[in-house]
């Protein structure tokens, strides 16, 4: 078995437009390690996820994120997905006159080497198999990427692609949110399906009930643009009964977002 | 601004012309007013830009190509845009401005359907052809170009199909500029009678990068009632040729007529595709596509007038502008009085490459009716940041996430196109032009 990958993220600060959103981020998740981070709206979690992968927008103005000990803030957008990171999105771009089959194809080839591309054929049977897995229609694949997709079928467009790159290390963007609880249990199925100690995930999610399905190693909450707390599974449910109020009790956090410091 | 220009051809060039290629009188008459008409009348005006400086008058008018016996013998850059591996084609090669190869199946022929090079159908077919030439689509009198048109027409395709005969195999012709300075005032007819329906494809190539050329092209499509015309085309006529080209739709009762236009042109252009939707319940769907490259300039008029009661008029126009060039994009709907429930749509969008590239995106709505709906869409901008960040997070590098994003913008012609040795030829020329 191949030993999975460690994303190290240290002392992350990060800008969009001047302002600054991320004051100093750590997190580490390794190959195998399932975490969550939850936090209220407005805390930063998405602009984690988007400087991790190399969003136009934001600007990493200190800090360190390092893959397996590389510079992940050296590399172009494409060279940290062909190291082994994959985000699915929270807002997935459309992309029209372009086939979701043909995408996903060139995605997988531009993990390959020249000359090593997927022929048709194993790639046609691999993603029906997996359009199966996931219970979507096989017409969506000859449709325009995203293009007048549904919420829902976003996201399982999302899952489809991390399930047929198979990443080092995924991030999910509330990769549950506008899932009705059919379609959740089947993405979480799909989630539960990579787990291998070769596999590492943070996913970012409001709702304890995808939790349920995908039991997390590590509970992480963010408030101010930092990690203010760190758990087990237990504190999910904590915040599932009770709310973000005892935290910014204990923390003396009066105001969690990020244009404010405690 | 007059212009004053003397005419290259005169009233004796024009009769000889005629009696050489023994056409019936009535089209020596439509030459000689052309003629007459040509002396007066002023240039067109497309929107936003100015072609009276243009070369429509210096060229070569009458070339003749050498004949073959087979497709085999064209060069492979003709032989390209051809099925080669599908017998029965139907198919009409016109090199310079004579017939090169013409095939026509026999069951076509059987069922009474026409394909053949203009001039031979002056000859077999003069009353029908007489009947559509320059009536009641494309008038001689528009504009000084028009009147030309119609003085020195020298090459084009008759297609007519019969009524209740639908015609699955689309229907081809590939016009060749081989010699870099003729003339092209080539006519195309395109005709489904009564519950009849077609595909046509057709090409212009030429080679002539520094050689100047004209190109002045009419095309006449006229789909009657309950007819559906599919008309698709890949221009791509050289950086020396100046083109104008009119194609023109007319449909009448429960008819459809789709263009699917690969406007594919190096050379400056003036493009006008106007359907008119004549009957109840016609319907149009013109799209267009092109890519701009060094300093080309070209003008793309689409316009569709609803005159028959719950007709519906689409248009999709789409553009890649490069380097220096110019695209502007005018997508006209007109909805006429008494056209109740009309719909008209138009959407208009350029995709800038460069800096020193120019887009305009222009939908336009006139409407004399008011029960009627109506919508419109345009934008001018650069490939999407956000596209392309979507795409390079799969691990897609940007040069082909680019790609991507730049033929999905082009893909709504290029996969309508029937023939796929054309759509082959259609993606190769968009590669040759944006890369
Ligand atoms: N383009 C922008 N310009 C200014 N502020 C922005 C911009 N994008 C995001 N922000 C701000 O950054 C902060 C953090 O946003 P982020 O999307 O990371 O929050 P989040 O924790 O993911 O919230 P949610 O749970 O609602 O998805 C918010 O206050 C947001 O308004
Ligand atoms: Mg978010």
């Amino acid at each position: 078995m191949m030993a999975g990958s460690t994303l190290e993220i240290k002392d992350l600060h990060v800008e969009i437009e001047g302002l600054e959103i991320l004051k100093g981020v750590n997190l580490t998740i390794k190959g195998g390690e399932f975490h969550a981070i939850m936090g209220p709206n407005g805390t930063g979690k998405s602009t984690l996820a988007s400087a991790i992968m190399g969003h136009p927008k934001y600007e990493v103005t200190q800090g360190q994120i390092l893959l397996d000990g590389e510079d992940v803030l050296e590399m172009e957008v494409d060279e940290r997905a062909q190291a082994g990171l994959f985000l699915a999105m929270q807002y997935p771009s459309e992309v029209s006159g372009v086939t979701t089959s043909d995408f996903l194809r060139t995605a997988i080839n531009a993990h390959r080497e020249e000359g090593d591309e997927i022929q048709l054929m194993p790639f046609i049977k691999e993603m029906d198999k997996t359009l199966d897995f996931l219970e979507i229609d096989k017409n969506m694949a000859q449709r325009y990427l995203n293009e007048g997709f549904s919420g829902g079928e976003k996201k399982r467009n999302e899952i489809l692609q991390l399930m047929m790159l198979k990443p080092a290390i995924a991030i999910l963007d509330e990769i549950d949110s506008g899932l009705d609880i059919d379609a959740l249990k089947v993405v979480a199925n799909g989630i539960n399906e990579m787990r291998s100690d070769s596999f590492g995930c943070l996913m970012i999610t409001h709702y304890q009930r995808l939790l349920e399905y995908i039991t997390p190693d590590h509970v992480h909450v963010m408030m101010q643009g930092r990690v203010v707390k760190s758990g087990g599974p237990e504190l999910a449910q904590r915040l599932e009964a009770e709310g973000y109020e005892w935290i910014k009790e204990e923390l003396g956090i009066e105001d969690e977002t990020v244009g404010n410091n405690a | 601004m007059s212009v004053e220009t003397k005419l290259p051809y005169d009233q004796d060039y024009v009769s000889s012309f005629s009696d050489k290629r023994n056409e019936p009188n009535w089209m020596k008459e439509i030459r000689l007013k052309g003629l007459e008409l040509a002396d007066r009348l002023e240039m067109p005006r497309p929107d936003k830009t100015n072609i009276t400086r243009w070369n429509f008058e210096d060229f070569k008018h009458s070339v003749d190509g050498d004949k073959i016996t087979s497709a085999n013998e064209l060069p492979d850059a003709i032989q390209a845009f051809l099925d080669t591996d599908k017998e029965n084609k139907n198919i009409v090669v016109q090199r310079n401005n004579s017939v090169a190869y013409a095939s026509l199946s026999s069951e076509l022929k059987d069922k009474g359907v026409i394909l053949t090079d203009i001039a031979t159908a002056l000859k077999e077919h003069s009353d029908l052809v007489e009947k559509y030439y320059m009536k009641d689509a494309v008038q001689i009198d528009e504009h000084r170009l028009t009147a030309l048109h119609a003085a020195l027409m020298n090459g084009g395709v008759f297609v007519y199909v019969p009524k209740n005969v639908q015609v699955e195999e689309p229907l081809q012709a590939v016009f060749w500029q081989e010699d870099k300075e003729a003339a092209t005032f080539n006519h195309v007819i395109v005709v489904a009678d009564e519950n009849s329906s077609l595909t046509y494809v057709e090409n212009y190539i030429s080679h002539n990068d520094n050689e100047k050329a004209v190109a002045n092209i009419v095309a006449e499509v006229i789909a009657h009632d309950n007819a559906s015309i599919t008309f698709g085309s890949v221009d791509n006529f050289a950086a020396g040729t100046t083109v104008y080209v009119n194609r023109r739709g007319v449909a009448y009762r429960d008819a459809k007529i789709e263009w699917n236009l690969g406007q594919m042109n190096d050379g400056n252009t003036a493009s006008e595709n106007v359907t008119h939707l004549i009957g109840d319940n016609s319907f149009s769907y013109a799209k267009t596509v092109s890519v701009g490259r060094g300093s080309q300039i070209q003008n793309f008029t689409a316009r569709i007038v609803n005159h028959g009661k719950n007709s519906n008029g689409l248009i999709l126009q789409h553009g890649v502008m490069k380097e220096k060039s110019t695209g502007i994009f005018n997508g006209i709907g007109k909805i006429e009085h008494g056209a109740t429930k009309a719909n008209a749509e138009q959407e208009s969008r350029v995709l800038m490459l460069s800096e020193g590239s120019r887009g305009d995106a222009n939908p336009i709505l006139l409407i004399d009716e008011d029960d009627v709906t109506a919508g419109h869409a345009a934008s001018v901008g650069r490939v999407d940041p956000l596209q392309l960040y979507y795409l390079m997070s799969r691990g897609i590098s940007q040069e082909e996430a680019e790609r991507l994003i730049i033929f999905g913008f082009l893909a709504p012609v290029v996969n309508e196109i029937p023939i796929e040795a054309v759509k082959n030829q259609l993606t190769e020329v968009i590669e040759r032009k944006v890369y």
